[in-house]
């Protein structure tokens, strides 16, 4: 019969927009706005429509997402910024669209470099987010962000980033990526301790020889 | 042609002992061929020998030596690995004879020598500029070529640290000064492209016949903004009323020499920028790189076990990723306006949600690394991927197969439409779906197995009439085969590290490598020259999506203007791809 295979369509198109219906009356409503609701509704059992109502929703972002990176800093006990960077210059030679500057700061008595940066430029609107600096950062001091609302009015002036709005505390990082923060802790703490120890032997081995 | 003629290529030396030697240069393999023999050759190994497919035609400059150099890949229709052959000309005078007239496929592909690298091609009818614009000045891959603005030759460059010298690049690089113009064209606003005419007069050869009234033959431009193109892609059609005579697809609307980049970028540079190619692919993209950069690196980057198998896993899920998609968009061109493409596009968005998950982003994933993959699948993405495999993918596609298969205006729009036979899709170095469809079993996966691919059970999915509908449907089989090696990955998949030594900065030791994948959309190759330094000494990419245009104007010849739409839509390709 022709138009059977239309029908069987049809049918197919119908049951996506019962369905969508079906899941409103199960949630009685809570689809919408909730955690809960946006799992379900990108997980694999979701029937019928599964649109976020972006911006009033938001999907979560997953921990490995990545958008424009940041430099972590410590807080010191006085209140200001311990940038973790070195300016090493491992990131901006990694950065496929080398849009990281770094200025190293050098010492004014004997002119050798100080592993700290005088100042830290990366150009938001070339950054291609790959994610090379922060993998292959050797201090873990930067990091990829998860803020993705980054739109402004003037793009001349103010997307340039310098180390003042690049900079993010260590709490900000281990609040959105727990999991990278806690590996990272780990394997610092390992580190730590291996060293501890070693200054102990050393030290137990001179108290001896004297 | 029967078996027992075929003779092996070593005997290609003693046939032309004259003409055909060894390549003996350090990591280069094939046989140096001399120019007046090239065409003889090429008969030769198609007909004799069995090589009856011309992958991928290659230019390189090698401005030290003074030499262009040209390099072919052949392949065996039945399957197994390439035979190379080069020759090489003079930089001054770079003149190749065309291989046109034996594989029509070399035709965009010499174009697009001639257009970034100044290399002539006796011979070929149609020898234009494909990817850059008519008016530019210069081969923009030749090593000497100069742009406007740039800060040094290879990167990284020196004022980005440690003096951090900031700037913009606009600022240095503005508006109306980013362009070179020829010398002799003082006023560009007023200059008339003659390749336009040229483009025209090509089309213009064909004369209308009418008995009774005399009729014209109308031009008509399909693009470059059209609905139909998914992009910036324009199609000169001739027509005879509604019935296309001839037509020539018009490209480079997007292009951004990725090679010439390529070449300025290190090795783990370019990584990022495949992901640009194929946006819709970026997973394949990676992995052929991957592999290219990998053959040469040799034992320096083993992949662990772990990691093939993630390879495997993404690299199928990208295709019915794009399977999926290219089955929606049809049927969007094909006038359903956006349901079934909706549809499609709900599946991919559960699997963009697992490479989100995994390598970070959804789109330009940036995922594999020289010797593994970046980083392990989160455990639980890894669920979200089991339940996709076993549970959802294979009862939507079956939703799919009810909803599309069987539909009459699909029937009617695809069936006997944009037909080509096995023997032309061949000749025309069609690759992926576009082949397969035509009744050429031929895939990658079992033909010339890279990765651990001859490790999964799965069948090469074959459709015999070369239509539209045929297109249409052996992407449906694909991503059910796809499903197959993904449970058998799932399945299988091992513990262990996915990534050994991951350095900064790679060396990678001096050689050529070409490299294919079967790739979604079809046969994806890099073909890689490396002097020893951080930066690729030549980097091309044959890429599926361009050269399957190739036999656009054989398909769409005798259908009506309605049907361009159809055969684009079911060659399926990304402009990204086509003019990278």
């Amino acid at each position: 019969m022709y138009g059977k295979g239309i029908l069987k369509g049809m049918w197919v198109t119908l049951k996506h927009f019962v369905g969508t219906f079906v899941d409103d009356i199960k949630w009685l409503g809570r689809r919408y706005n909730n955690i809960k609701g946006i799992q379900y509704r990108s997980g694999k059992d979701v029937k019928g429509i599964f649109t976020i109502q972006y911006p009033e929703e938001k999907l979560p972002t997953p921990e490995e997402f990545r958008y424009i990176p940041f430099l972590v800093y410590d807080t010191k006990e006085d209140g200001t910024r311990e940038e973790r960077c070195t300016s090493c210059g491992i990131c901006s030679k990694v950065c496929p669209p080398q849009c990281i500057w770094i200025e190293q700061t050098t010492d004014p008595k004997t002119g050798r470099p100080v592993p700290e940066p005088v100042e830290f430029y990366i150009d938001i609107d070339i950054c291609m987010s790959c994610g090379y600096c922060a993998e292959y950062c050797p201090f873990d001091a930067i990091k990829m962000d998860h803020d993705y609302e980054m739109a402004s009015y003037d793009r001349h002036a103010s997307h340039i980033f310098n180390k003042g709005l690049l900079g993010k505390p260590v709490e900000y990082y281990a609040e959105i990526r727990p999991f990278n923060y806690e590996r990272e802790e780990a394997r610092r703490r390992e580190k730590e301790a291996k060293k501890a120890a070693a200054v102990k032997a050393r030290e137990e081995r001179t108290a001896k020889t004297d | 042609m029967a078996e027992q003629t075929i003779a092996p290529p070593s005997e290609l030396e003693s046939q032309f002992p004259d003409a055909v030697h060894l390549d003996e240069r350090k990591g280069h393999e094939g046989f140096q061929v001399s120019t007046e023999k090239l065409v003889e050759v090429a008969t030769i190994l198609r007909d004799n020998m069995g090589y009856d497919y011309l992958s991928s035609v290659t230019g390189v400059d090698y401005i030290e030596e003074d030499l262009m150099e040209v390099v072919y890949h052949f392949y065996k229709s039945t399957g197994g690995s390439a035979l190379v052959l080069n020759v090489q000309v003079p930089r001054k005078n770079a003149v190749v004879p065309s291989l046109y007239h034996v594989f029509p496929g070399v035709d965009f592909q010499e174009r697009e020598a001639w257009d970034l690298l100044g290399i002539k091609f006796e011979g070929h009818p149609d020898l234009r500029r494909i990817l850059m614009w008519e008016g530019f000045d210069g081969h923009p891959l030749r090593k000497d070529w100069k742009e406007p603005f740039y800060d040094e030759d290879h990167k990284p460059f020196s004022n980005r640290w440690p003096n951090g010298e900031v700037f913009r690049s606009e600022d240095n690089n503005p508006f109306g000064k980013n362009v070179q113009y020829p010398k002799d064209l003082t006023k560009p606003e007023k200059w008339n492209p003659e390749a336009e005419d040229l483009l025209y007069a090509g089309l213009l050869d064909f004369q209308a016949e009418g008995k009774d009234l005399k009729t014209d033959y109308v031009i008509v431009n399909l693009g470059p903004q059209h609905p139909s193109t998914h992009g910036v892609f324009r199609m000169a059609v001739v027509l005879d009323g509604e019935t296309i005579v001839s037509l020539k697809p018009v490209m480079g609307y997007l292009h951004r020499n990725h090679e010439k980049i390529g070449e300025r970028n290190t090795y783990l540079h370019n990584m990022p920028f495949t992901d640009r190619l194929d946006y819709i692919c970026s997973m394949t993209n990676n992995f052929g790189y991957a592999l290219a950069v990998e053959k040469l690196l040799g034992k320096k980057a083993l992949v662990p076990e772990r990691a093939e198998y993630i390879r495997v896993i993404m690299s199928e899920m990208t295709r019915i990723n794009n399977h999926v998609w290219a089955i929606g968009f049809l049927l969007n061109d094909l006038g359903a306006f956006f349901t079934p493409a909706l549809y499609a596009m709900e599946e991919r968005e559960l699997i963009l949600d697992i490479f989100e998950a995994t390598a970070g982003s959804r789109m330009m994933c940036n995922y594999f690394r020289f010797g593994g993959v970046a980083r392990d699948i989160p455990e639980d993405a890894f669920q979200k991927l089991k339940d996709l495999v076993y549970e959802r993918l294979p009862r939507k596609v079956d939703e799919l197969d009810i909803y599309l298969t069987e539909n009459e205006i699909v029937g009617e729009r695809c069936e006997g439409v944009g037909i080509l036979s096995p023997e032309d899709a061949i000749a025309f170095s069609e690759t992926g779906p576009v082949l397969r469809a035509s009744g050429v079993p031929y895939d990658i996966r079992r033909a010339d197995p890279y990765g651990i691919y001859d490790r999964f059970d799965f069948d090469v999915a074959v459709r015999y009439h070369g239509d539209c509908y045929d297109r249409y449907i052996i992407r449906m089989d694909e991503i059910r085969q796809s499903l197959r090696i993904l449970q058998q990955a799932v399945r299988d998949i091992p513990d262990g590290p996915v990534l050994t030594k991951n350095p900064y900065n790679v060396r990678v030791p001096a050689g050529e490598s070409y490299v294919r994948i079967e790739a979604p959309k079809g046969e994806l190759g890099y073909y890689i020259v490396s002097d020893g330094t951080a930066n690729p000494y030549r980097y091309h990419i044959r890429s599926p999506s361009f050269i399957n245009l190739t036999a656009l104007e054989k398909m769409c010849e005798g259908h009506k203007v309605a049907d361009i739409v159809a055969i684009l839509g079911s060659i399926d390709i990304t402009l990204g791809d086509v003019d990278r």
